[in-house]
């Protein structure tokens, strides 16, 4: 919103204020002001009223004519002008030879053969509206060769307020109660805000008015006849243009003037189409054409203004095209209301028109305002028409008021909130100044809040916190540790295992970490033919892409590692993050934090890569919990897991997750010559596995034997079941050390590691215990290689 | 002089002259002092001599056996130097000014911001809580005195599921939650609640270089008997100087946010400028950073917390902003975009 300090000066008497500092002061203590303020009328001058004496025709020109004007200097100048509306006798804008309008210095000018010794001026040349249809028509009696900026409020100083910043103070929504704010940051009284006195009108009629609606708190109305004014007065059109808005006729003007002077939306029907206001909703939808004759849908939950069961205007938004004020229009009915802020909100989101008036009531306005408002009008209307006459009374339907808010708090409160002292006096000056008002007793506070804060902004002694510390400045305050017992801080578990995740992956398996998206980007799997999984939705979602909550990481995974072919040969990716395993029996998201890893290489056969990937989560779960996992082979669950090499990663007998392979044609969508394995871990049952810790054994001071066994199976050889069978406390180690395919089949070796801890063993007892395994497999089939 | 012994020593002299390697010197030891060698036999030759005789000899063989041990030593010497510089010179030099492949991980770059500002809260006594990324009404808006008809709660801003959930749009949802873990040893033993939540938020905004749809927040509150806007502005301060590792000055401004009372907007001197005025901070010499205030009552009540008796204050940081500034990070999409070229420069920051 811009606030014009001219406006403002109405108010309160700024006489001896820097105003930027002011402003500055403002934007600390009340709302933020945007950086650049605007000083309207420094870069004009030399620029004064003068008279057209004659006007003759351009002998070479239609457009141009010679002009002789009388600047007050005492003498005639030539002068040549274009403007269509040049006539003799008028006055207008002058800028004499050495003026400055912006970045035009004027100087003496060849006009198609003649010299022009100034300029006559548009009111878009001196700045003070749009307007370039012809020079000013300067209707004021003043004397030739009057500074413009004397007859006129061009010197200007404009900043804007961060609308934002204004949600929660409806008060602030209008030049008055700036004002307000900047009386008392600026330690100024703020005047009364001068009205007619309406109860003269009381004995004449009533304006027919019927709230039928709660949403509508208050209606005030009042009817006029005989107004002759069109265009508004020249200081009016200027401020309502410095503060962004256009003049369109004296009773627009005069509406928006004091809906920017005291936050207020008004509104003129023409008489003889609203005889019966009533304020409603309607059963039924229907289309309505609004006064910028757009046609609007009306559903069942906008409230409306109506001339009997006629709709005229969408309460709090826009009146409607059929009841504007037009050509004929001889009498005219004010609406001065109050409406509910949050119908208001929502019928103009569904209308998906927000106006000036709508950004006001959504605020909740101060519905006290209506008839001060309105009497306010009808003051203007008087100075700027003389001949308007009222006709009706002041009608006020008055069916819903704000509670009255009355606090009560001591000092003590205020010292324990801001930790500073603040004396009893400044807070009582404060307070009265921002217009609340304040009984003290000792030290206790009785503070009446004024109806135009305790819509919804001001309710609680909390509140008054604000009030006070704001005016009193933060930049004021004195700061101070809090005096507080000191304990050590823990940290959680999950966060440890997480933390040591990040660093093993990082550091030990040069893995990057990555984040991503919790919905399912449906553009992304249909490159890898991956089909969305059914899972909870986000509701009125409109794009495809941001729709379904994801249930597993991987495929998220395998589309970044699509998209990062190129970065390396090899690479391994990894997330925590969160997915989403359907509803629970109450139908809330059952939401896990899991951590997933996939691996890319081209240089790895799928083997080499699957055991990379099994070994990493080994050496992940022993750093962690001093745990070994073990495999179990499960079912594929999802159609792009490959159905072999699907395995569940247990630690303790408890699954952790799964590992896996890429079904073949998404893994030839990722990449034609490369492998990808997957595992995704919940990190809940990694944080509730058993941590084994670090247990010490002294070790033997005799040396190891080595024995190297290759087995040779068809299938799954169970060599770890045999050891197990065995249980010898002489094998301290058991190392795969690799597998090949030959013609007999596939070829496993193992190195068994055989310790005594008091002795050296000898080849035949540790054979013994060899040949006990041996025998073991080969009752299931599988042989001693050779 | 013996004529043996000349001829002997002359002998010597020869083969020692031809040798090139160790071994070949071991054998000359052995032919000539070894215990069959030609200088040891010459002893034996001394029973028939005359004891006269006997002596000169004696000393003679005695100096020959001393002259070709201290000969054959020096040589044996030379020999092992020759050796180790043949050794020193066959090493090649490397070349160390190729660059290494630094074949190595990455962390996400709000991994290494989060971290960092875990370690210093950790060491103001901030524990340090994670909370879910789907959230009930209730933890999100209710619990935060954000009433029914806010517009924070309309669709445009926030993202509800179909079973009435919804993606949490601020770390505040955790707040709730926090206020009722630590109410008890707030009330029973005195022990102030100090909590940082940092976490993923949601909000439904289309995207560009400085909007995300889905961005990192932290936040932190504190609670105990007297906390202060004085205690507040402190602890901002220096957390923050901390944060950038420099002093900070900050400013507060009124800001309204439903669950603070009073709100403000906490700005710090611009970093690039230092308060001059620079485009990045619009010539005001001023960042706004974060949004904090004084918990609201409403807020403190529904935690289970009397606000006559408690007060605290609250505090909201941009993790995401955080790291852009930090990194020099332009778009924020970069962030979620898991592209491995840019995402793989952030090595390690501690």
């Amino acid at each position: 919103m811009l606030i014009s300090i001219n406006w403002v000066r109405d108010f309160v008497d700024l006489d001896g204020i820097n105003i930027d500092e002011l402003i500055h002061k403002f934007s600390l203590s009340t709302a933020e002001v945007e950086n650049e303020i605007f000083y309207k009328g420094s870069d004009l001058s030399g620029v004064v009223v003068a008279e057209i004496k004659s006007v003759e025709e351009h002998p070479e020109s239609k457009k141009l004519h010679l002009l002789k004007v009388d600047a007050g200097d005492g003498k005639l100048t030539d002068v040549v002008c274009g403007a269509p509306n040049v006539r003799a006798g008028m006055k207008t804008a002058f800028a004499k030879v050495g003026a400055k309008l912006g970045e035009i210095d004027i100087a003496p000018r060849d006009l198609a053969g003649y010299t022009s010794y100034g300029m006559c001026c548009s009111e878009k040349e001196i700045g003070i509206s749009e307007e370039h249809g012809g020079i000013m028509d300067i209707t004021e009696d003043v004397p030739n060769g009057t500074d413009i900026k004397e007859l006129y409020e061009i010197d200007d100083i404009i900043f804007e307020v961060d609308n934002k910043s204004l949600t929660n103070r409806p008060d602030l929504w209008g030049h008055y109660g700036i004002a307000r704010e900047i009386a008392t940051l600026a330690g100024r009284p703020l005047k009364n805000l001068e009205t007619a006195d309406l109860s003269v009108y009381n004995d004449l009629p009533k304006v027919d008015i019927k709230i039928e609606d709660e949403l509508c708190r208050r209606y005030s109305g009042i009817r006029f006849e005989n107004i002759t004014r069109k265009v508004s007065p020249v200081n009016m059109r200027i401020r309502l243009f410095y503060c962004g808005m256009r003049a369109i006729n004296y009773l627009a003007d005069l509406t928006n003037y004091l809906m920017l002077e005291m936050g207020q939306p008004m509104h003129a029907f023409d008489s003889r189409k609203v005889e019966k206001i009533r304020v409603k909703r309607f059963d039924k939808p229907f289309e309505f054409k609004t006064l910028d004759g757009v046609e609007r849908h009306i559903d069942e939950n906008t409230l409306m203004i109506c001339n009997g069961d006629t709709p005229v205007a969408i309460a709090g938004i826009m009146g409607g095209l059929d009841s504007e004020i037009v050509d004929d229009t001889t009498s005219l009915t004010l609406e001065s209301a109050n409406f509910d802020a949050v119908s208001v909100r929502k019928s103009s989101s569904r209308l998906s028109h927000r106006t000036d008036a709508s950004m006001r009531y959504e605020k909740s306005l101060d519905p006290e305002m209506t008839t001060v408002a309105a009497a306010r009008f009808v003051k203007l209307l008087m100075e700027h028409d003389g001949g308007v006459k009222v006709t009706s009374a002041l009608t006020d339907e008055y069916i819903k008021k704000f509670d009255k808010v009355t606090l009560d708090f001591d000092k003590n409160f205020v010292d324990r909130y801001t930790g500073i002292e603040i004396s009893n006096d400044t807070i009582v000056k404060t307070l009265t100044s921002l217009g609340f008002g304040v009984k003290l007793d000792g030290d206790h506070f009785t503070v009446d809040v004024p109806a135009w804060r305790a819509t919804k902004d001001i309710t609680m002694k909390a509140d008054i916190i604000e009030e006070i510390t704001r005016i009193y400045g933060y930049d004021n305050f004195d700061v101070n540790t809090a005096t507080a017992p000191l304990y050590p801080v823990r940290v959680f578990e999950e966060k440890n295992v997480e933390e040591q995740i990040k660093d093993i992956l990082v550091k030990r398996y040069s893995m990057h970490e990555v984040h991503s998206y919790i919905w399912a980007y449906a553009d992304e799997y249909k490159k890898l033919g991956i089909e969305v999984e059914e899972n909870i939705k986000l509701s009125g979602a409109v794009n495809p892409n941001i729709e379904t909550i994801r249930r597993s990481m991987i495929p998220t995974q395998l589309c970044q590692v699509r998209s990062n072919t190129s970065f390396d040969t090899d690479f391994g990716i990894f997330e925590i993050g969160r997915v989403v395993d359907g509803l629970d029996e109450k139908g809330l998201c059952r939401e896990k934090k899991m951590l997933g890893i996939t691996l890319f290489s081209k240089t790895l056969d799928t083997e080499a890569l699957y055991f990379k990937l099994v070994n990493i989560l080994s050496v992940m779960m022993d750093d962690i919990r001093h745990k070994p996992v073990s495999f179990k082979a499960v079912e594929a669950d999802h159609a792009y897991i490959h159905p072999k090499n699907y395995n569940a990663v247990l630690c303790d007998g408890k699954e952790l997750g799964k590992i896996g392979l890429v079904y073949p044609t998404v893994l030839k969508k990722i990449d034609k010559k490369a492998n990808v394995v997957f595992a995704e871990l919940e990190i809940d049952a990694v944080v509730n596995s058993e941590n084994a810790g670090i247990h010490y054994e002294e070790t033997s001071k005799f040396p190891p034997i080595d024995i190297d066994l290759t087995f040779v199976s068809e299938k799954y050889a169970p060599i770890k079941e045999a050891i197990e069978t065995v249980n010898s406390d002489l094998i301290k180690n058991v190392a795969l050390m690799g597998t090949y395919s030959d013609e007999q089949g596939k070829a496993i070796t193992v190195r068994l590691s055989f310790v005594h801890p008091e002795r050296t063993l000898t080849k035949e007892e540790v054979m013994e215990i060899a040949d006990k395994i041996i025998a073991i497999l080969k009752d299931k089939g599988v042989a001693l290689k050779g | 002089m013996n004529e043996q012994i000349v001829q002997l020593q002359q002998e010597f002299e020869e083969k020692l002259a031809a040798v090139t390697a160790a071994a070949d010197l071991e054998e000359i030891r052995i032919a000539f002092l070894g215990k069959n060698g030609s200088v040891t036999s010459l002893t034996k030759q001394m029973g028939k001599l005359s004891p006269e005789e006997k002596k000169t000899f004696g000393q003679q063989v005695n100096q020959l056996k001393n002259a070709c041990t201290e000969k054959i030593n020096e040589r044996q010497a030379a020999l092992a130097k020759a050796e180790m510089e043949r050794e020193i010179n066959s090493m090649p030099e490397f070349d160390v000014a190729v660059p290494p492949v630094l074949a190595r991980g990455s962390y996400h770059p709000i991994t290494l911001v989060q971290r960092k500002c875990e370690k210093i809260f950790r060491s103001m006594g901030f524990t340090v809580e994670d909370y879910s990324e789907v959230v009930t009404d209730y933890e999100c808006f209710e619990s935060l005195n954000i009433p029914k008809f806010h517009p924070a709660r309309d669709m445009q801003d926030t993202y509800y599921l179909e079973n009435g959930q919804l993606l949490k749009s601020q770390t505040s949802a955790a707040q709730n939650a926090i206020y009722r873990k630590y109410r008890d040893q707030l009330i029973n033993e005195g022990k102030p609640i100090r909590a940082i939540f940092p976490g993923r938020c949601f909000r439904n905004e289309s995207t560009d270089a400085c909007h995300e749809n889905t961005f990192f927040q932290m936040e932190g509150v504190m609670v105990d008997k007297n906390i202060s806007i004085s205690n507040l502005i402190f602890f901002m301060k220096t957390m923050l100087s901390e944060v950038f590792e420099r002093d900070i000055k900050v400013r507060l401004r009124p800001g309204f946010f439903p669950f603070v009372e009073p709100g403000f907007e906490l700005d710090i001197n611009c970093l690039i400028c230092g308060g001059e005025g620079c485009p990045s901070c619009k010539h005001s010499g001023w960042l706004e950073l974060c949004p904090c205030g004084m918990i609201h009552p409403n807020v403190l009540r529904e935690g289970g917390i009397d606000p006559d008796e408690y007060t605290g204050f609250a505090f909201g940081l941009g993790l995401t902003r955080l790291a852009m500034m930090k990194y020099g990070i332009k778009d924020i999409r970069d962030l979620n975009a898991a592209g491995l070229t840019n995402l793989s420069q952030f090595t390690d920051d501690k």
